[in-house]
């Protein structure tokens, strides 16, 4: 698929492995927008395209109900106030933050049908890759490469290499995406990716759904991979068909007879094959302070496992990971906070309660995402066991908005980082799917959420 | 700024893996702009806590023999996880003009190179012995890192080569600014999308049907 799109893109070759790529869609947020767009204005340069040019408020926004510009990050508000002046001055498309349509960028941009099959999508965020989920080329960059973007309509890339990850036969009921992405990275490393584009392929792939396949395209960042990418087929044609911003009539016709040629052609070669057996994936949990550290739910730390991500942890080697006592229990992000990971959730706490002493949050991936779980009810199965239920945002997945849980907490999240300190100050992170964290939740302790559904 | 030869004293830092968040935790990235970043830089590390700010005497960079140090050596995947261009801000306005690792993460590569700051990608045992020679004697055995020859040494005569793709390293020894020498190329930019618009008119937003 590289190849497909890097020739419908390339404007010139540049040196090297370099070539001068057309940028079909900008993605800004409010951490980095006001830098970029200012920059810009400082360097009297216009954004070459505001309709293709977005920005949402999503990062350090406030998610506690009744939320306004103020924000517990010291400081936050000015990012919001000069983003969205700058945004308007620019003339590009902003999803403000009581904005219907406001949420995580990378549940938004798929809602809105603004990332299409085929594109070329960056945002100054690392998990764009989330969004090659429907076979688009989206990737994080810099602020610096957003404003080469916005004053050019391009970027200059290095051609990466390609990778196929096949997860051949069928994931074991319970077992999720993100279950398989922390799987490829326990297996392969942090580094394993890097330098290449990952196709995802397989039977146990193109059976997940669309928000399946964000999940585990989130993480190919954590993977060094420059992105992740699945094919697009029926299943994608239908989410996008009659969003906002997908083409429409006869545009749309033309459009799918496009992207049907975009799949890799059978008999490609990769630079690099990886396959992996999907029915020997576990629920995974990570015990360190990488995403490379993580292990089944079944395993304990590893005994070789190195002197300074087990004192953070407050771990020893050999000890199990099913059973360590947890302070708190997060929902979100853009790895897992989507509609159908908020009903499998849900689906768990119905009849349960959160263990006592475990704060529990659940902050839905976009005020759609939020909406229409608040009409399934699914709001209430929430706060019935005792989970707080939040306006949408980046919130806890990196100490956002200034907000964290109590210093030392040992915490079990849907998100994609376990790094010293991301929570917060010497939070304690493991992450893993959201049936995995209600399962923890309910038990106060990691749990294995295969045993919560019997 | 361009940038050609290269001679300071060198910080080892050799732990895999080292984040962007570690290198600048948002809650220190409290305004809009690029700078205002050095006292933020490794925070986590640097102060026994985030709220004393009072100095961990054992992190390197606060050890009075690298409190001038240009370059620092690092470990494998250095600079993974968030995207924020931040951290290479607050290392460039730490002073540090070099890292020198076995492999970079490459959001945090491709933030280097825009900001002048050269990535040198040696192999893991290169680091570890370039790291033990200096550790005995920072100031007394700063590293010459010559850009147009891609060679690191150490005053003992002791050399490495290292990579770059002919992309950065015009760009860091120019000291080029990449939107200029981008638009050069506007009527190409513009023919392309003349046909584009033609063979993907559903990817212009904004036009009329």
């Amino acid at each position: 698929m590289l190849s497909k799109i890097w020739d419908q893109h390339r404007i010139a070759d540049l040196t090297g492995d370099a070539a001068l790529i057309a940028i079909d869609r900008i993605f800004l947020h409010e951490r980095t927008g006001a830098a970029a767009l200012g920059s810009m204005k400082a360097a009297g340069r216009e954004v070459t395209d505001p309709a293709r040019t977005f920005c949402v408020m999503d990062h350090i926004v406030d998610t506690r109900p009744g939320r306004s510009d103020q924000t517990l990050m010291p400081g936050g508000q000015a990012f919001i106030t000069e983003t969205r002046s700058a945004a308007r001055e620019a003339g590009i498309t902003l999803f403000d933050v009581s904005d219907p349509d406001q949420g995580i960028v990378h549940v938004i941009s798929p809602e809105l049908g603004i990332v299409l099959p085929g594109a070329t999508l960056i945002a100054p965020d690392s998990h764009t890759c989330t969004q090659g989920a429907f076979g688009a080329l989206a990737w994080g960059i810099g602020s610096s490469e957003a404003e080469h973007a916005m004053a050019t309509g391009t970027l200059r890339v290095a051609r990466p290499k390609t990778m196929r990850v096949t997860f051949s036969g069928a994931v074991a009921p319970g077992v999720t995406p993100k279950d398989m992405i922390l799987a490829l990275i326990a297996r392969h490393g942090a580094g394993g990716g890097r330098g290449h584009v990952v196709e995802f392929a397989g039977e146990a792939v193109s059976s997940l759904d669309m928000e399946g396949r964000m999940t585990l395209c989130n993480m190919a960042t954590e993977f060094a991979a420059m992105t992740g990418i699945i094919a697009a087929d029926q299943a994608t044609f239908e989410y996008l068909e009659g969003r906002r911003y997908a083409p429409r009539g006869g545009e749309w016709e033309m459009a799918l007879a496009h992207w049907r040629e975009l799949a890799s052609d059978p008999g490609s070669i990769f630079d690099v094959e990886i396959e992996i057996e999907a029915a020997g994936i576990e629920p995974m949990v990570s015990w360190g302070t990488s995403p490379e550290q993580s292990v089944g739910i079944g395993d304990t730390v590893p005994p070789d496992a190195g002197e300074r991500p087990l004192a953070y942890m407050g771990l020893e080697p050999g000890q199990p990971i099913r059973g360590l006592a947890i302070d708190a229990a997060f929902i979100g992000s853009c790895t897992n906070s989507r509609l159908s990971d908020l009903r499998r959730a849900a689906a768990l706490l119905k009849g349960r309660h959160v263990a006592p002493g475990v704060t529990a949050l659940c902050v839905p991936g976009s005020t759609s995402v939020k909406r229409a779980a608040e009409a399934e009810g699914i709001d209430k199965l929430f706060v019935d066991a005792g989970f707080q239920w939040r306006e949408s945002g980046c919130s806890m997945c990196f100490y956002a908005g200034g907000e964290s849980f109590a210093p030392g907490s040992r915490v079990i999240s849907s998100t994609n980082r376990n790094f010293e300190g991301r929570q917060g100050p010497n939070i304690r992170t493991h992450i893993a799917s959201p049936e995995t964290v209600v399962a923890s939740a309910i038990a106060g302790r990691i749990a294995d959420p295969r045993e919560t559904a019997l | 700024m361009p940038i050609t030869r290269l001679v300071g004293i060198a910080a080892p830092l050799l732990r895999d893996n080292i984040d962007t968040d570690a290198i600048i935790p948002s809650r220190e990235i409290t305004k809009t702009g690029k700078t205002g970043l050095a006292a933020g830089l490794f925070a986590g590390w640097r102060y026994k806590s985030p709220v004393s700010r009072e100095p961990d005497p054992d992190f390197v960079l606060n050890r009075p023999a690298y409190r001038d140090a240009q370059i620092l050596l690092g470990g494998a995947n250095f600079g993974c996880g968030s995207s924020r261009e931040h951290a290479v801000w607050a290392l460039a306005e730490s002073g540090i003009r070099s890292v020198v690792a076995p492999s970079f993460a490459p959001i945090f590569f491709g933030n280097c190179v825009r900001n002048g700051i050269l990535p040198v990608v040696l192999p893991a045992e290169a680091v570890a012995e370039i790291a033990e020679s200096v550790s005995a004697d920072p100031a007394g055995t700063p590293l010459e890192i010559d850009l147009p020859r891609q060679l690191l040494s150490l005053p003992d005569g002791r050399s490495w080569s290292f990579p770059l793709d002919e992309e950065p390293r015009t760009m860091l020894i120019e000291g080029l600014d990449a939107i200029d020498v981008t638009l050069k190329r506007k009527s190409e930019i513009a023919a392309f999308h003349r046909r584009d618009v033609a063979a993907r008119p559903w990817i212009y937003l904004g036009k009329s049907a």
